[in-house]
C-alpha cells in the first residue's frame, strides 16, 4: 500500500497544528506544508504590539513544534496557486502538480490595502501595514519618536499600534468610518471608555470619516480625509481589516464569500456536501459553531488556528483510516473563541463573540468601566461573550459559561 | 527521564490560558500571577501539558522530557 499524503496550504500557525494533531493521531504517511512566506510559522499577536518597540527576530517568535510531530515536510516561499478538488491535486507557482489523498485550505487572511491611489503601498513609499514579520520590522524602522503616524483603522489592530506608536513617542493621529474605535465588537459602552484612554494617551482620533486621497510621490506626505481635513503624515499604517487568501481555490464550486464555507467538521463543502478531502482550518474558515447558534462564521481569534486545526486533524485522521466511520465528523463541535489584546497597561481579555450581543445586551458585571471590569454581553438572555479589562481571574472564571441557553444547560454538569 | 514543565517567567505574562488546558498543573494566584504547582506532573498528563503550551500566546511554556 503506497503511503498517503495530506497537503496543507498555509505554513501558519493553523497549519502547523493540524499537522501536530495529524501525527498526534497517529497519521503515519507524509504530511507537505506549502506557505508563501520564508519564514517557518511564528506567532503573529506580538507584531502590533512588543514587537514593534522591543527586538524582534524569527527566532524569539516562531512556535516550537512538538517533538512528536516527527518527518513534516515544510515547503516554505512555495506557495499553491491552484486546486483540483476532483482530481485530488494542487498546483505550485513553479507548475509542479501535487496529488493529495486529504487537503487543508489553512491559508489565512492578507492585509486589505484601501484602492486609493497614491505613493507606492510599500514601507518605501511610507505605507506599511501589519500582517507579516517583515510587515513589523519594516515598520519598526519607521517609529521614530516625533514621527507622524497616521493609522487607518480603528479595530484591535489599528488600536495596538496607536498605542505602541505613542509609547515610541510618536505623534498618533487615527482615522476610522466608525464612531468609536472597537465598537463593532465592543459595543458603546467600553468602545467610548477605550477611547477616553486612548486620548489620555494623546492618540488624535477623526472618526466618522473616511480617506479620500493620499498626499506625496515617491513617499507618502499627508492623507486627505472625507471631512476636508489634511493631516501631515511620516507614516501611514493601513489596518483595515483582512482579506481571504482564497484565490487558489477560485473555479472548484466553492463558496468564497467570506473565507472557505466549511460544516461543523471543518469539511469543505460544495452545494451543502462536503468535498471528499478537503478541510479549511483558521482564519480563513467559515464553520456553524452550535455554541451560538447554526449559522457559519471566519472567526480570526488566535485560539482559531490550534482549535480548528486539532478539529480538522480528527475529522482527517478518521476518514483516512479507511474504516469508513464519521462518528468524528458527526460528533458535535462547539468551540469558544478567545482574544486579548494589550494597549498600553491594559489587558483585554474576551471569550465568547461579544459582537453577537443585542443592542441593549451589554452590561457591566464586574469592576468600575473607568478602571478595571468585566462586561457581558448578551443575546436575549444568554450570555453569548464576556470582555474584561484587567481582572483576568474574575473574567477566566466566566469562561464556561459563555453559550446559548440551550448549549450551557446541555454542557454544564454539576 | 520523565516529563518536566519549565516556564519562562520573563515572557510569562500571566493570560491563565494553560491552566484551562491543564488545571492539575498550572494555576492563577490571588494577585493573577501564574504558579506551577507540579514541575515534574505524571506522564498521564502529558497531553494536557502540551496543550497547556500549545494555547500560551506568548509560548512561555516548554516541554521537556
Amino acid at each position: 500500500m503506497t503511503s498517503q499524503r495530506v497537503v496543507i496550504a498555509g505554513a501558519g500557525l493553523g497549519g502547523l497544528r493540524t499537522a501536530e494533531a495529524l501525527r498526534a493521531n497517529g497519521f503515519e504517511g507524509e504530511v507537505l506544508i506549502f506557505g508563501d512566506e520564508h519564514h517557518a510559522p511564528y506567532n503573529r499577536p506580538p507584531l502590533s504590539k512588543e514587537a514593534l518597540y522591543g527586538e524582534i527576530s524569527h527566532e524569539k517568535l516562531a512556535f516550537r513544534v512538538r517533538s512528536t510531530a516527527t518527518d513534516l515536510q515544510w515547503r516554505l516561499n512555495d506557495p499553491i496557486v491552484s486546486a483540483n478538488l476532483d482530481d485530488h491535486t494542487i498546483t505550485l507557482a513553479s507548475d509542479e502538480v501535487v496529488s493529495y489523498d486529504a487537503l487543508v485550505a489553512a491559508t489565512g487572511v492578507s492585509a486589505r490595502r484601501l484602492p486609493i491611489p497614491g505613493p507606492p503601498a510599500t514601507s518605501a513609499g511610507g505605507r506599511h501595514v501589519i500582517r507579516t514579520l517583515d510587515d513589523a520590522l519594516a515598520l519598526r524602522e519607521s517609529l521614530r519618536p516625533g514621527a507622524r503616524v497616521v493609522v487607518l483603522g480603528a479595530g484591535f489592530i489599528g488600536c495596538e499600534v496607536a498605542a505602541t506608536a505613542r509609547l515610541l513617542g510618536c505623534e498618533v493621529h487615527c482615522v476610522a468610518i466608525d464612531s468609536h474605535p472597537m465598537i463593532r465588537p465592543l459595543g458603546i459602552e467600553l468602545a467610548a471608555e477605550l477611547q477616553r484612554r486612548h486620548e489620555e494617551q494623546g492618540v488624535i482620533f477623526h472618526l466618522g470619516v473616511g480617506l479620500t486621497a493620499f498626499e506625496g510621490d515617491e513617499h507618502v506626505t499627508g492623507v486627505v480625509l472625507s471631512d476636508g481635513t489634511t493631516l501631515a503624515a511620516d507614516v501611514v499604517v493601513e489596518a483595515l481589516g483582512s482579506r481571504c487568501n482564497v484565490e487558489w481555490l477560485d473555479g472548484q464550486g466553492l463558496d468564497l464569500t467570506d473565507g472557505v464555507l466549511t460544516d461543523n467538521a471543518l469539511r469543505v463543502l460544495r452545494d451543502g456536501t462536503p468535498v471528499e478531502g478537503v478541510s479549511a482550518v483558521g482564519d480563513v474558515a467559515r464553520f456553524p459553531n452550535p455554541r451560538f447558534d447554526s449559522r457559519a462564521w471566519r472567526i480570526e481569534h488566535w485560539n482559531i488556528p490550534t482549535d480548528t486545526g486539532r478539529r480538522a486533524a480528527a475529522v482527517i485522521t478518521e476518514h483516512l483510516s479507511g474504516s469508513g466511520s464519521d462518528d468524528v465528523a458527526a460528533t458535535e463541535w462547539d468551540v469558544l473563541p478567545a482574544f486579548w489584546s494589550d494597549q498600553y497597561e491594559i489587558r483585554m481579555q474576551s471569550y465568547g463573540m461579544p459582537g453577537l450581543a443585542d443592542a441593549d445586551g451589554i452590561r457591566l458585571l464586574e469592576g468600575d468601566l473607568t478602571g478595571e471590569c468585566v462586561m457581558g454581553y448578551h443575546r436575549g438572555d444568554d450570555l453569548v461573550g464576556v470582555v474584561g479589562l484587567g481582572m483576568l481571574k474574575v473574567v477566566n472564571g466566566y469562561r464556561d459559561k459563555v453559550g446559548t441557553s440551550a448549549w450551557v444547560n446541555a454542557h454544564t454538569t454539576s | 527521564m520523565g516529563l518536566k514543565v519549565v516556564v519562562d517567567m520573563n515572557v510569562c505574562q500571566d493570560h491563565g490560558q494553560c491552566v484551562f488546558a491543564a488545571p492539575e498543573v498550572f494555576e492563577l494566584d490571588d494577585n493573577g500571577r501564574l504558579v506551577v504547582l507540579v514541575e515534574e506532573p505524571d506522564e498521564s498528563l502529558r497531553s494536557s501539558v502540551e496543550d497547556a503550551a500549545d494555547v500560551c500566546p506568548v509560548q512561555a511554556i516548554t516541554i521537556e522530557g
